[in-house]
């Protein structure tokens, strides 16, 4: 933990070297989420309501897809980039140090640009608090927090599984933004918009709809069940079969000799 | 006499040279294929939310639904022709890393050789993917499907605006390339200007989504001249005599972003210095 606090301040001198460049970054991705948010905000204006949700709830649901994967995209970037890894021989380098390989990833790369979608989460969230007429408890703020550490954990396998399968075919799969850049994309409504069939997918096969829609439906009081609250923790089981996929490829992985 | 022989030999260069850059983008089949799983995932997706907001009020909806089914398919299918993320790293790398000096040597002019480059990629991206969307979309049931276009003059009009669409989007993405001879800040720059893009040009929502009054103003930008004219010429949503007006502004922004391009690239190259090594 002493070491990751080191790696952390490390980056953060290197990326503030480039002040403009930092800058420029961090509003560029700021701005492509802030488009999905004016997207919302024009649907909105035009509909006034889809399902029974207003337009504060989604902001609140959007805010909490929004910033899980922030935070996983910030602290697990290195396997974002993990085919370049594989690429260019740096996986060798690190399967001959003495620390775990994933502990090192994990200390490879701090993308702090993600902190301009951060703040615009939380801006949602102080919309959505105020403005969604929720009667605030201690079991809703726990609710709204597994919510957002479920969500981190989910996508945080996610990229898990992505560089995965880097091991197999080494190079990045393409069909995997469906599952991070869309999630994040389309998680911003509630999930059983989209029919029964898309909320089944997101329940069974990547457990989206466990941190996304049903602990939001008790969050908005749309259902009683307080075992609603705590179906993040169940999703964050993803981590085992994520886990043992990187084991396997782990096995499988040979060097690519550059 | 001969200042057509020689137009014609300028041509046959930058024809071969379009050739060579289209059928290098063709070999990437792999990543094709997963592109198409990847776009029709998406495509899906957006067209599921749409139509719930269209149950819940199908009069607030701006256009038919099977013209915004239409016009997603189309997206997904026509994305490599207009997104602004397609970025060519290898040219970025020219400008920040000092190739240019060999490209300045090519016996080609700088401007015009990135232009014919950057369509080609475009182009080769967009032949092998479009294809399989295209057929899949046209077979599903009804309103998710997509559909042939209203009449003959409407396909004609489509394809016309869609090469004017692609001129426009190219010469935007060059005024992109071109900014790095200045600011040497090549992720910021892309993402800020294909965030943008994005969103004037009705890729997160279709223009006509946008509120009445901000959505006239949009229409005039050069953005709303890329991927909406042609993909609403198609669908039905622009038709008579509004096609010539969106087509004449299309080649005003053409002409405006390459006279812009060129300006701006005689001006960087004044500045560049080439230092030996």
């Amino acid at each position: 933990m002493k070491l990751y606090g080191k790696f952390f301040i490390m980056h953060l001198k290197e990326a503030m070297q480039y002040k403009v460049s930092f800058l420029l970054t961090t509003i560029g991705v700021f701005l492509v989420s802030f488009n999905v948010f004016l997207g919302i905000f024009f649907m909105y204006d035009r509909f006034h309501e889809i399902k029974g949700y207003q337009l504060s709830e989604i902001l609140l649901c959007y805010a909490t897809v929004l910033l899980s994967f922030s935070l996983a995209e910030m602290f697990l970037r290195g396997f974002d980039t993990f085919a370049g890894t594989i690429g260019n021989g740096e996986f060798d380098r690190i399967l001959v140090r003495p620390r775990s390989p994933i502990f090192q990833i994990v200390l490879g790369k701090i993308a702090f640009t993600h902190i301009g979608r951060i703040l615009l989460a939380l801006c949602m969230f102080v919309y959505g608090i105020q403005a969604s007429g929720i009667e605030w408890n201690i079991y809703k703020v726990v609710t709204l927090f597994l919510m957002v550490f479920g969500g981190t954990v989910i996508f945080g396998c996610l990229f898990i599984i992505y560089a995965a399968i880097c091991f197999f075919t080494l190079e990045g799969l393409e069909f995997m933004n469906v599952l991070t850049d869309g999630a994040r994309e389309y998680g911003k409504y509630p999930l059983d918009i989209y029919g029964k069939r898309v909320l089944r997918f997101c329940t069974y096969l990547v457990p989206y709809s466990l941190f996304q829609y049903y602990p939001f439906l008790y969050l908005t009081g749309r259902t009683e069940k307080s075992i609603y609250m705590w179906l993040p923790l169940v999703a964050c089981l993803f981590f085992v079969p994520s886990y043992l996929l990187w084991r396997l490829g782990l096995r499988h992985y040979k060097s690519t000799g550059s | 006499m001969h200042e057509l022989r020689s137009f014609n030999k300028q041509l046959r260069k930058y024809k071969s040279f379009f050739r060579i850059r289209f059928s290098a983008g063709l070999q990437y089949r792999a990543a094709a294929l997963a592109g198409i799983v990847t776009q029709f995932a998406w495509g899906a997706m957006g067209i599921l939310g749409y139509k719930a907001f269209y149950n819940e009020n199908p009069g607030s909806f701006p256009m038919s639904f099977e013209a915004l089914t239409t016009y997603i398919w189309l997206q997904q299918a026509f994305l490599a022709i207009y997104m602004m993320w397609i970025i060519d790293y290898d040219l970025l790398r020219t400008i920040t890393d000092g190739g240019i000096a060999y490209e300045l040597c090519r016996p080609f002019e700088l401007y015009s050789m990135w232009f014919i480059r950057c369509m080609a990629d475009r182009l080769s991206k967009v032949v092998l993917r479009c294809m399989p969307i295209l057929i899949f979309a046209a077979f599903l049931p009804k309103p998710y499907g997509m559909r042939l276009p209203q009449d003959p003059n409407a396909a004609i009009w489509f394809i016309i605006t869609m090469v004017l669409g692609l001129l426009v989007t190219v010469s935007f993405g060059m005024l992109v390339y071109i900014i790095n001879f200045f600011t040497l800040s090549p992720m910021g720059v892309r993402l800020v200007a294909a965030s943008l893009v994005e969103f004037f040009a009705g890729a997160v929502i279709p223009l006509p989504f946008f509120p009445d009054g901000l959505r006239q103003a949009v229409e005039l930008l050069p953005f709303a001249s890329m991927q909406n004219v042609p993909l609403r010429i198609y669908s039905g949503d622009i038709h008579s005599t509004e096609i010539y007006l969106r087509a004449g502004l299309q080649l005003f922004w053409i002409i405006f972003l390459i006279f812009l391009g060129k300006r701006l690239i005689a001006l960087a190259l004044k500045r560049v210095v080439v230092q030996g090594g």
